[in-house]
């Protein structure tokens, strides 16, 4: 079992899965969006590679209005 | 006479107005309003996403594509450099490396007052990353002086505070930034109604980036017409250079000579 904090809420997940399975699950599969892992980017071309660790923070973030 | 443009990190845009995206009803207003406003420039700001509670949420960016608008992300709600690092490095990977960027770091959440230390610093690693730095200060000449030796693009002094649609508190010091930097200088925040864009214009500012007093007008597309206009207006009074200000004149309009006796 690992502990991971997504966008400030803590989710468990038996097995680590890979980020790519993860944005799956979230239904956030070719949304338009950017995702930090640990405070360092993580680009799109690797999300299907990284695992999930335990204790992993993740930010993932989209363009909303704003001036 | 060459095409007036206002020229940012050697791209050229034809409108000199700026606009922000928040604060409209719903994204068909954003559209509506950014349409009749002609702005090529138009900020967005970077938020967590929903992780899966509302999969069907629209996206702003299929409203307003990156291939139409050059899109500005900002960092607004950010009081440190490092978060505003750290914002601007995820908006480049959501913009596929976009590196045009608006940086604001904030001193105070009731002010919005921008904290010129936290900016400095955040510019800094900003330009060594290879971003393209358009940066909201405060009207400080000499600041606005060091976010140029920087290397920021555009410096962007507030007319006055963000959201407020008071105007333009300080024409003189405006002037002042006007008279030591380079690189463009529009006016961002504090703009209220169209008269307020026309005499940042007039003054020489180079454009002028506002939210609120489109979005939060009784009639928001109407307004953004009226600052389209009222924006180019003022660029041409301040090409066309306007007559000195005198108490008398001594020069009559009409000839002097031929009146009836």
């Amino acid at each position: 079992m690992i502990s991971v904090s997504i966008n400030g809420e803590v989710r468990q997940f038996d097995n680590p899965i890979s980020v790519a399975t993860l944005l799956e699950q979230m239904q956030l599969t070719g949304k338009r969006i950017a995702l930090e892992r640990n405070g360092e980017i993580l680009p799109r071309g690797q999300f299907n590679q990284q695992l999930l660790a335990d204790g992993d923070r993740l930010e993932i973030v989209v363009a909303v209005g704003g001036g | 006479m060459n095409k007036d443009t206002l020229l940012i990190a050697g791209k050229s845009y034809n409108s000199r107005l700026l606009i922000g995206t928040g604060k409209y009803k719903d994204f068909t207003e954003t559209q509506a309003a950014v349409e009749a406003s002609g702005a090529e420039i138009i900020t967005i700001a970077i938020r967590r996403s929903n992780i899966g509670q509302n999969p069907n949420e629209p996206n702003l960016l299929d409203v307003l594509p990156p291939s139409k608008y050059t899109l500005l992300p900002n960092t607004a709600g950010c009081y440190s450099a490092d978060d505003a690092v750290r914002t601007l490095r995820l908006a480049r990977e959501l913009l596929n490396g976009h590196s045009l960027v608006k940086l604001e770091v904030l001193g105070d959440p009731q002010s919005l007052y921008p904290n010129v230390v936290e900016t400095l610093a955040a510019a800094k690693t900003l330009v060594a990353d290879g971003f393209q730095v358009m940066v909201y200060t405060s009207d400080d000449p000499i600041i606005a002086k060091q976010l140029e030796d920087i290397g920021c693009v555009a410096i962007m002094p507030l007319a006055s505070l963000i959201g407020s649609g008071m105007g333009i508190l300080n024409p003189w010091n405006l002037q002042l930034i006007m008279d030591r930097v380079q690189v463009p200088v529009i006016v961002d925040a504090g703009v209220g109604t169209a008269s307020d864009a026309a005499i940042a214009m007039e003054l020489g500012c180079h454009g002028v980036l506002m939210n609120t007093a489109i979005a939060a007008a009784q009639e928001p597309v109407l307004m953004a017409s009226a600052m389209k206009q009222a924006v180019e207006a003022g660029r041409m009074a301040f090409l066309a250079g306007r007559m000195p200000k005198k108490l008398y004149s001594a020069s009559p309009s009409s000839p002097t000579s031929g009146l009836i006796n």
